[in-house]
């Protein structure tokens, strides 16, 4: 029973991290329909800079927000490769993932894994002092949610503004964007840097919570956020209340769990990219399903 | 065939004039397609222009041009006074409204008629940060929906996607015609509408244009709408303006003088 509770903590914990960065993703695949690959970069990138914000003494809030900002400057370069100087979608997102690499090792100066101990972080600094002694144990999963859930009120607000308004038509309907007098190309760029700024964000999150930096920790996250996209939304979509933010932050736990359980039914590390591309084929497979019965019953409600 | 082009007699302040324009598609290739060779056409202010033509004799590739999807090769293309030669496509939605043949493309699918009401209510400003949804508009969004007549003025937290072809082009004509625009294009724009819905767009567009005073460009295939709207009828063909009358001169014209004409131009396409 213990050890379930453990697991379920676990399972919960690295689901509010990425579930960050699932949210980014989601601005960038389900609002705008673009693959954007460079998030793999984008994310490291925010563990990186905080790493080095930190050890030089920066507050940890600071480094949040740094790394967000870090994030967006990394989105701006893929959406400008892409629109301004057209270069298809997939290609601008590997070449920012592959430039990044080299600047996330320049930030550790050129180390591959740079821990941080005993160094002030969200989490054992500041207001979670305050918590009271009964809840101290699950200060982490406390602090995280709070993260998490500001994260994504906002994320929530600003698809109600005028610019998350425009945001949404531009993936619908470029050409409705033009007619507002707005480049649709400015709008992609902008939820690129949103998206990419997320994944930041989520990249720092983590290296707070591991107290270490590591390049490497980016490999797998395209598919990570693609896939808590994906099994969020198709399970999720039938009802009409639900916020997609809150789909992601499902579809990232869902998926956590689906590989923590496996891991625990005995499949050896080993396979654990395999098992990642399994449920990634899965979670599309049943989206296509999903669409096509809703595509048909759309296409009866229309004649 | 000879060409019939009646001096345009109404006269009056200039809003489109388009000079000396050459337009060729993938030049120096096999699929090389020229569709303008010194072509010109002006507008006067409030004028309300009928365009027929025969099939790919140019009449979206002139609506595309003044709208700046697609670039000319020489020539000049004027609105308002203002060269918009070097302006991009959204720089032009500025002044420029448009409805397309295409219903799913004035209008966005996945926001509601509110949200896409307070969208364009915004053209010409910065999309920022403040609530896309004014209250405050609320009534004035209902007001203006409720003369369409097909109630969606109750309906504003309906998405868009769920309405007819027919619903999403009138409120596709009513976004781009929410703000001030010089120039409204329409562009064979109940085409892909039931017969009664188009009907009920083209009293639609009638009217929007006679209240608001728009200078109108029409591209339409259908003859007898070209007829008894607007106040001038242009006939394409081949990249020329074969004929061009205005008020009382397109009167000396029946519907069974254009079909044949019509015909006459599509038998010399060999279609
Ligand atoms: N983007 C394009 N690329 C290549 N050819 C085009 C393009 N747009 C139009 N054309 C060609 O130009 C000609 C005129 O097309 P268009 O203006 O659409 O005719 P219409 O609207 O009068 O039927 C056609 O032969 C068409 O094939
Ligand atoms: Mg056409």
């Amino acid at each position: 029973m213990d050890i379930f509770v453990r697991l379920l903590i676990n399972v919960m914990e690295e689901g509010l991290i990425y579930g960050i960065m699932a949210m980014g993703v989601l601005i960038t695949y389900s609002v705008l329909h673009f693959p954007d690959l460079s998030v793999d970069g984008t994310f490291p990138l925010g563990a990186c800079v905080t790493a080095a914000l930190i050890t030089a003494g920066v507050h940890p809030v600071l480094a949040l927000c740094i790394s967000f900002v870090c994030g967006g400057a990394a989105g701006s370069v893929t959406g400008f490769l892409h629109v301004r100087l057209k270069i298809s979608d997939l290609l601008s997102g590997i070449l920012v993932m592959t430039a990044l690499w080299s600047v996330n090792l320049a930030v550790l100066g050129g180390r591959a894994v740079a821990p941080f101990f005993n160094q002030p972080t969200v989490f054992n600094s500041g207001l979670p002092m305050l918590l009271p002694e009964a809840l101290r144990p699950r200060r982490v999963l406390i602090i995280l949610a709070v993260i998490t859930l500001i994260v994504k009120l906002l994320l929530d607000l600003y698809y109600k503004t005028q610019s998350g308004l425009l945001l949404r038509a531009t993936g619908d309907n470029a050409q409705y964007v033009v007619s507002q007098g707005v480049s649709p190309g400015r709008m992609k760029v902008t939820g690129l840097m949103l998206g990419n700024g997320l994944t930041a964000l989520s990249g720092s999150v983590l290296a707070q919570q591991a107290q270490s930096a590591s390049v490497s920790s980016g490999t797998g996250i395209v598919v990570m956020g693609l896939a808590s996209v994906i099994i969020g939304t198709s399970l999720l979509r039938g009802l009409r209340f639900v916020r997609p933010t809150t789909m992601a932050l499902t579809g990232c736990v869902l998926y956590k769990a689906c590989l923590v359980a496996a891991m625990q039914m005995g499949l050896p590390t080993n396979y654990l990219k395999m098992l990642m591309a399994a449920l990634f084929i899965a979670a599309l497979v049943t989206g296509n399903v999903l669409d096509g019965r809703r595509g048909a019953r759309a296409k009866l409600d229309r004649t | 065939m000879q060409s019939l082009i009646v001096p345009n007699p109404v006269g009056g302040e200039m809003m489109v004039r388009i000079e000396h324009i050459h337009k060729t598609f993938n030049p120096g290739s096999v699929n090389e397609r020229p569709v303008f060779a010194d072509f010109g056409l002006t507008i006067c202010k409030g004028e309300f222009v009928s365009v027929i033509g025969s099939n790919g004799s140019g009449k979206t590739t002139l609506l595309n041009l003044l709208c700046g999807t697609v670039p000319q090769d020489a020539g000049t293309v004027e609105v308002a006074g203002r060269n918009v030669d070097r302006q991009r496509d959204h720089q032009r939605a500025a002044f420029i409204g448009r409805v397309f043949q295409d219903p799913a493309k004035g209008t966005c699918a996945n926001l509601t008629i509110l949200e896409n009401m307070a969208l364009a209510d915004n053209k010409g400003r910065a999309y920022g940060l403040r609530p896309g949804v004014n209250g405050r508009r609320m009534n004035a969004y209902r007001a203006a929906l409720e003369p369409l007549g097909l109630g969606l003025e109750n309906q504003l937290h309906l998405t868009v996607g769920s309405l007819s072809g027919g619903q999403r082009q009138a409120l596709a004509l009513l976004l781009c015609t929410m703000t001030p625009i010089d120039l409204l294009i329409l562009d064979e724009h109940t085409a892909a509408l039931d017969p009664r819905s188009s009907e009920t767009v083209m009293e639609l567009t009638d009217r929007v244009v006679r209240e608001k005073k728009l200078t109108t460009l029409m591209v339409t295939h259908n003859l007898r709408y070209a007829m008894s709207y607007g106040d001038r009828l242009v006939m394409m063909h081949q990249g020329r303006a074969v004929l061009d009358v205005t008020g009382s001169g397109r009167d000396a014209y029946a519907v069974e003088d254009l079909v044949r004409m019509f015909g006459e131009i599509s038998i010399e396409m060999g279609n």
